[in-house]
């Protein structure tokens, strides 16, 4: 079970059970202003996380808002990932982990970490570090998610399909080889590949998770600009060990460590003017 | 580079290093292809010799298509050649369902408990437990208790346990081997363990299963000892009923209950009689039986290679 868990997120050596500090919340006038007039998409509300006997999220809270990227920060085993893979509660294929907390999901407002997984994934899509495609054709790989939700019909597939390779920047390299194997795609392509699999069942929130590590800078650009192109449609979430590459693309920016959220708000502010010294440490490149 | 406090060697020792390594190198490439070599040539002994010994049976078509007969030149493998297709049928048919659904439910839906641990260590041993003790099992339960009597049913069941435990290891390690990310990739989209399972884990662990499947039926193609301990015959002249027919229903299954005899048999049955002139038989045979069973371990390796390339 360790193992299992250990090939997921590198968990924090321990964490302080004692004195567990209170988030920072940074708004500044304007960003208040833009919140009131947001809409929450998800919350997270007090949100600790075991590895079996291992803490790796220590009372986490922090407000997802509705179409904008939210970027997650911090060193290794600081719990991003971990925190990530709550949204879609990817820790629950795996034995001997538990949650404490809420996420609230919206409109509904529903507490995801009490529904059934399977719900929770069908509504929350997910794209990994690795690029991992199914090893089926383009377009195969792009229905998969239809498919799942037992969408079979050829009209809607073709639409769906071309809608969200469109949306992932993939369409004018794949549209004559859709029935080629997803295997003859570069790494990058493969990755935009994986996003727009999960794009096309229209999730309510999309994770991405380091979804550029595995990626040389071009790829990174390009996946980079088609996120940005997304923020107007779909609310994303994103883990990242490039600080630039969340200043570049994010809204907001929440920075981890040890399992905590220390800071948490507008990615300009918290970039520029960090209250905690921890994250002014981080992102200074101090340590990390 | 050269930074590190301990002292590095100088260049002639890491030549010297880099020297040895490769020589261990060469020793080690040498003996594995000797040890190939020897068991490579071992099986080529074996099959030029049959090859050579039952040459005038292998290039007279009767041989194949006679019934055994008392006269060793008119004597040919038609029966054992149907029976042992047939059996091979009722055993496929049989095993491969049943030995990938318990593959898939041990790997993928069992609860880790000490009951699946028992069931895991059961498994692996009934691979290793004597093919006669399965023929004396399927004597009492499927001949008798079952009243299946001494049938092409009857030893296609039992060639089925036999390989069962071979199909149901070969899914689970093909299973095992597919990548996590597959699976969160599966799981990331909504689908459920069923889906997962169905739309990508088997397709992808298809070639592992394949090749168990087809290495375990080559396995039982040879067996003799429980065929012939639930009671095959040693001489038939007979063939069963074939299995589809011009009147309705068209197809039918009392070739399921047809007593027979497969190869191994008749090959046994040749080489203990007396007369030299069947052992020339028994040689054919053999060289038959080989053919047949390097031919599945050769499609296996086909099929696996198919497999791959399609999914790249």
């Amino acid at each position: 079970m360790q193992t299992l868990n250990a090939m997921h997120s590198k968990k924090p050596d321990k964490i302080p059970m004692k004195n567990i500090n209170e988030t920072v919340y940074v708004t500044s006038g304007a960003d208040a202003a833009a919140a009131a007039s947001n809409t929450l998409r998800a919350d997270v509300k007090s949100l600790s996380f075991w590895y079996g006997e291992n803490r790796a999220l220590s009372s986490v809270s922090m407000p997802v808002w509705d179409r904008k990227i939210t970027a997650l920060i911090g060193p290794s085993g600081c719990g991003k990932s971990t925190l990530l893979r709550s949204f879609n509660r990817m820790h629950d294929l795996y034995p001997g982990n538990r949650y404490d907390g809420e996420i609230r999901l919206y409109p509904e407002d529903r507490n995801l970490i009490e529904m059934d997984p399977g719900l929770v994934r069908l509504r929350v899509g997910m794209v990994f570090q690795k690029p991992n495609p199914f090893p089926k054709s383009i377009f195969e790989n792009v229905a998969a998610g239809l498919r799942v939700r037992g969408i079979h019909r050829r009209a809607v597939l073709d639409e769906r399909v071309e809608k969200s390779l469109k949306d992932a920047a993939l369409w004018n390299e794949v549209k004559d080889r859709m029935h080629d194997s997803a295997y003859s795609l570069s790494g990058g392509q493969q990755q935009r590949l994986c996003i727009a699999r999960a794009l096309a069942p229209q999730p309510d929130l999309l994770l991405l998770d380091e979804p550029t590590s595995a990626l040389d800078p071009i790829a990174t650009a390009k996946i980079e600009d088609l996120l940005t192109g997304l923020r107007q449609s779909v609310t994303v979430i994103i883990v990242t060990h490039n600080m630039q590459q969340a200043a570049r693309i994010s809204d907001l920016t929440g920075y981890m460590h040890m399992g905590e959220l220390i800071e948490y708000g507008d990615t300009g502010e918290l970039f520029t003017n960090p209250r905690e010294k921890r994250t002014s440490d981080y992102i200074t490149g101090r340590f990390g | 580079m050269a930074s590190s406090p301990g002292k590095q060697p100088a260049q002639p020792e890491l030549e010297s290093i880099v020297r040895g390594n490769r020589r261990s190198d060469l020793v080690m490439a040498g003996i594995g292809m000797i040890v190939l070599l020897v068991a490579m040539a071992l099986l080529a002994a074996v099959f030029i010799d049959l090859a050579v010994k039952g040459w005038p049976r292998l290039i007279n078509p009767d041989f194949y298509i006679n019934f055994p007969s008392r006269h060793p030149e008119q004597a040919g493998i038609l029966s054992a050649a149907v029976g042992t297709t047939l059996v091979m049928l009722v055993t496929a048919l049989v095993a491969i369902p049943l030995g990938v659904a318990a593959g898939v439910y041990l790997e993928e839906y069992a609860a880790r408990s000490w009951i699946t641990d028992v069931i895991e260590i059961n498994v692996s041993n009934l691979a290793g437990v004597p093919s006669i003790i399965y023929g004396l099992l399927a004597l009492g339960l499927f001949v008798h208790a079952f009243g299946l009597g001494e049938t092409i049913l009857t030893a296609g069941l039992v060639l089925a346990l036999l390989i069962l435990p071979v199909i149901i290891v070969a899914t689970r390690e093909a299973i095992r081997s597919i990548p996590l990310e597959l699976r969160e990739a599966a799981y990331g989209l909504g689908a459920d363990k069923w889906q997962t399972v169905r739309l990508y884990v088997l397709p992808a662990a298809r070639p592992g299963i394949l090749t168990g499947a087809i290495v375990g039926l080559a396995r039982a193609i040879g067996e003799a000892a429980p065929v012939i301990t639930i009671g095959a015959l040693t001489f038939i002249a007979f063939l069963p009923p074939p299995p589809v027919q011009a009147q309705p229903p068209f197809i039918n299954f009392e070739w399921l209950s047809s007593p027979f005899t497969v190869m191994p048999i008749q090959l046994f049955n040749w080489v203990s009689r007396p007369q030299a002139e069947f052992h020339i038989n028994a040689a054919a045979t053999g060289v038959v039986l080989m053919v047949m069973t390097l031919g599945m371990n050769g499609l296996a390796i086909y099929i696996r290679y198919r497999l791959r390339r399609d999914a790249r």
